[in-house]
């Protein structure tokens, strides 16, 4: 009698358990997931197909989000990490915490070709130094910025994605004559900040003629401020992109779920809200698609960017050449 | 006191150590970036305590009407998150600024704000507040009695510099310029932002670096214990400077017209007054102005955030307070009082991105960290504010000690009735100040919430950012406005009672 209470009782607790949807752990950078981010939307519209409890949480930015993986290590609660970067993949990979996502990616819209076994791309972009549209003399290369005497604020690459993009995109750009450019463009630097958001801010309250942001940034101004007075400068050069990736972790308890949610991310209905909450381009949705306002911006003819493995290689030198040539 | 500290700073910044590849090194630029930080630490407070004592000594002789409010208004620098105070910097002396524009209005040349200029305005316009406040308590501890007997053998000006000020400074200068010596330490975004570029480079960026930049958590450790070394080298050079203020017994009588007062004083004390008004409140109103518009049309998650952000800062208010009564009261019968401060120094001299990353290391083996967000980040607060409660209240508890605790002793007073009726009394006001203080801290601050991040959770100045890192900058400065409201108002409050409950005035 005894035994059977006991066994009851264990089934009643197994029940409730399996009762209890299966919680899926994203972890993310703080801005996909705050109120005016991506993550509510993208939350809502997974539960509603998965029967699960979809949790992000946030991690400041991708490298921080990195920093944080690395420290958990095979402990780490994650079963899907979504915000690194192609500057981040190497170092992530590097790990050995993620798990091929054996995925074959239909539909994509990148302009590149895209073949990586762990990271799927869910959204991207091209840094470009953004200006008020009244600005005169836009500059169309770095070379034409530098002997101008436009004012910019960029941001510090070691503490910022979009820094180190910029680090990248003038190394890719002019190679062994970077360190000349840098010094070109020390005098037209107002100054540099930790983060994108202080940069942006500083800009917006006319501290400098453009800031290094991304040519998707006046989209917001356009359709969520409905104010054409922003535009992004073209560089004849070519535009350093941003491709932002997801991959799930070779340790998650809910595989299968994880694999569901790459599948998801791929499909239009996380397509769709990425262009309006995280002012990018999403990764797989059909250009016809894009909201009215995103057929206004520039369209670089030439897309750069350096291969991962490639990257955190490149990256150390280029820290050092812009150093060295802004302590000046 | 030692307990706490070891919780609170040693034993995180031992976590993030024994998580680090040995031997860990520093790299090529941490000295440059360790040199920079000393001397615009340096630099920044003393500007900060040699422009704070003129404010400090007008504010002290001088009553006039507002005055309470003036000075209440002119701490809101020291309280608001960086960002925002950086912005209104910006917005009166920056390229942009009103002082460009007015200086390009009569045709004058252009002030570059950008470089280690603008890192020392920056700080000093932070700091200033501050300073003047812990300075002021100086002046206010002076008994009306002395001022009185002073005014009866008809002191001259330079009687009361030589006899009173001289001796109140020595006692406080060194303590307000070591504290705000290790704030700026470990400033990170100011000092970028308005150093320039990579040549600001501080202790506190080489550490995100080496973090998030390198992950070599041994740098950053390494780092951190730079950081103890040098708060521990810096408290010892300031206590050794300070001398105890020789303040006697008065009955607290209310205080009485300075003696030897001359037109020339009145004057200067004016200027000193209007001077630091101006430089303090400008850039406040220009974030106010900036940001009104917005204040009626706030999203809720930020109405959400702000309750949220009062009931945390509530919480670490009374946490700190707590915490840091019985440390000063049993500090101020210690011989060596000055320990213990140095000791709780560590807890703002350390970066705060080692101690969160330690704390997420060390609580994570017990139970999830991201669930407790909100807790650690009002412990971590209230470990921050202490210092600063610390500061003003150790002066006042000793000087209570000396007077009102040896005649209650002489009485056979003890326990609570000593307490209550000999000692409380004396240290309400700078315990209100510095429970005002706390509070502040705790809501402004952006704190370790940043590392733990979920949704639903954040904190007012967290919403701030997060509003920022989606271009609603309108929004933003909204809730930049509501935070700096909601932060003065909770300063205000505990400030104020401070004052209401000292009895005995």
């Amino acid at each position: 009698m005894k035994h059977t209470i006991i066994a009851a009782g264990l089934t009643v607790v197994a029940g409730a358990a399996y009762a209890q949807a299966p919680v899926l752990t994203v972890y993310t950078y703080d801005s996909f997931v705050s109120d005016w981010g991506p993550g509510p939307a993208i939350e809502a519209a997974f539960e509603a197909q998965c029967a699960c409890d979809l949790q992000f949480v946030g991690a400041g930015d991708g490298a921080a989000l990195l920093a944080r993986l690395r420290l958990e290590g095979d402990a780490t609660q994650a079963d899907i990490v979504l915000g690194l970067d192609t500057n981040l993949t190497a170092a992530a990979r590097e790990t050995g915490l993620f798990a091929p996502h054996g995925i074959a990616p239909a539909g994509l819209t990148l302009p590149i070709a895209w073949d990586d076994a762990e990271f799927l791309p869910f959204d991207w972009g091209y840094f470009a130094f953004v200006h008020r549209a009244d600005l005169a003399n836009v500059p169309t290369s770095f070379a034409a910025l530098a002997a101008s005497d436009l004012s910019i604020v960029i941001q510090d690459p070691r503490s910022s994605t979009p820094g180190l993009g910029l680090l990248m995109w003038v190394q890719t750009a002019h190679g062994d004559n970077a360190a000349t450019m840098w010094e070109g463009l020390s005098d037209n630097i107002v100054t540099v900040t930790p983060g994108w958001s202080e940069a942006y801010g500083l800009f917006l309250e006319g501290e400098a003629d453009m800031v290094l942001s991304y040519t998707t940034s006046p989209a917001y101004h356009l359709i969520a401020e409905e104010d054409a007075g922003y535009a992004a400068a073209a560089f004849d050069e070519g535009h350093y992109m941003q491709i932002e990736v997801a991959g799930m972790l070779a340790g998650s308890d809910q595989p299968e779920l994880a694999r569901d949610f790459l599948d998801f991310m791929l499909s239009p209905a996380f397509q769709e809200v990425i262009p309006t909450t995280n002012w990018m381009y999403p990764a797989a949705l059909d250009p016809a698609l894009l909201p009215a306002g995103f057929d206004t911006l520039i369209q670089p003819d030439t897309s750069l960017l350096v291969a991962p493995d490639e990257a955190a290689g490149m990256r150390d030198a280029a820290l050092a050449i812009w150093q060295s040539a802004l302590a000046r | 006191m030692a307990a706490l500290v070891t919780l609170g700073v040693l034993a995180p910044l031992g976590a993030v150590m024994a998580r680090a590849d040995w031997p860990p090194s520093l790299g090529p630029g941490d000295l440059a970036a360790i040199r920079f930080t000393l001397v615009q630490a340096a630099l920044s407070a003393l500007v900060s305590v040699v422009l704070a004592i003129p404010v400090a000594r007008a504010l002290a002789r001088r009553s006039f009407r507002g005055r309470g409010a003036l000075v209440t208004l002119m701490g809101a620098p020291f309280l608001l998150p960086v960002i925002v105070a950086v912005l209104g910097l910006l917005a009166v002396f920056g390229r942009a600024g009103w002082l460009n524009g007015a200086l390009a209005g009569i045709g004058l040349g252009r002030i570059d704000i950008y470089g280690l200029q603008g890192v020392v305005l920056a700080h000093v316009f932070l700091n200033l507040p501050l300073a003047v406040r812990l300075i002021l308590q100086g002046w206010q501890a002076i008994p009306a009695e002395r001022i009185r007997l002073a005014t009866a053998l008809g002191f001259s000006h330079r009687d009361m510099r030589r006899h009173f000020e001289r001796p109140l400074l020595r006692a406080v200068l060194p303590g307000a310029a070591l504290l705000i010596f290790l704030i700026c330490t470990t400033s990170f975004a100011v000092a970028l932002i308005l150093g320039g570029g990579p040549r600001a480079t501080t202790v506190e960026l080489a550490i995100y670096q080496a973090f998030r930049f390198d992950f070599d958590l041994g740098r950053a450790a390494l780092l951190g214990l730079i950081q103890v070394a040098i708060c521990v080298m810096a408290g010892a050079f300031a206590f050794g400077a300070i001398r105890r203020q020789e303040v006697g017994t008065g009955l607290d009588r209310p205080a009485l017209a300075w003696p030897g007062d001359r037109l020339l004083a009145r004057l200067a004390d004016t200027a000193a007054i209007l001077a630091a008004a101006l430089f303090l409140l400008l850039p406040m109103l220009a974030v106010v102005l900036r940001g009104m518009p917005a204040l009626p049309s706030l999203p809720p998650q930020v109405w959400e955030a702000a309750l949220r952000s009062i009931l945390l800062a509530l919480s670490s208010t009374v946490l700190a307070v707590a915490l840091a009564l019985p440390i000063a009261l049993l500090a101020a019968r210690l011989a060596r009082p000055a320990l213990v401060e140095v000791l709780a120094f560590l807890t703002i001299a350390v970066s705060p991105l080692v101690i969160g990353t330690g704390l997420f290391t060390l609580i994570r083996p017990f139970a999830n960290p991201v669930a407790l967000a909100l807790p650690v980040t009002g412990l971590v607060n209230a470990l921050v504010a202490l210092p600063f409660i610390l500061r003003a209240l150790v002066p006042a508890a000793m000087a209570a000690e000396a007077t009102q605790g040896r005649l209650a002793d002489a009485l056979g007073m003890a326990g609570w009735a000593r307490l209550r009726h000999a000692i409380l009394p004396r240290v309400i006001r700078p315990l209100g100040f510095g429970a005002g203080l706390a509070a502040a801290f705790s809501m402004g601050d952006l704190g370790v919430i940043a590392l733990f991040s979920m949704p639903g959770q954040g904190t007012l100045p967290l919403e701030m950012y997060r509003l920022m890192g989606a271009y609603r900058t309108d929004d933003a400065q909204g809730a930049a406005v509501l935070l700096m409201a909601l932060t003065l108002a909770l300063f205000w409050a505990f400030d104020r009672g401070g004052r209401f409950d000292a009895a005995t005035r």
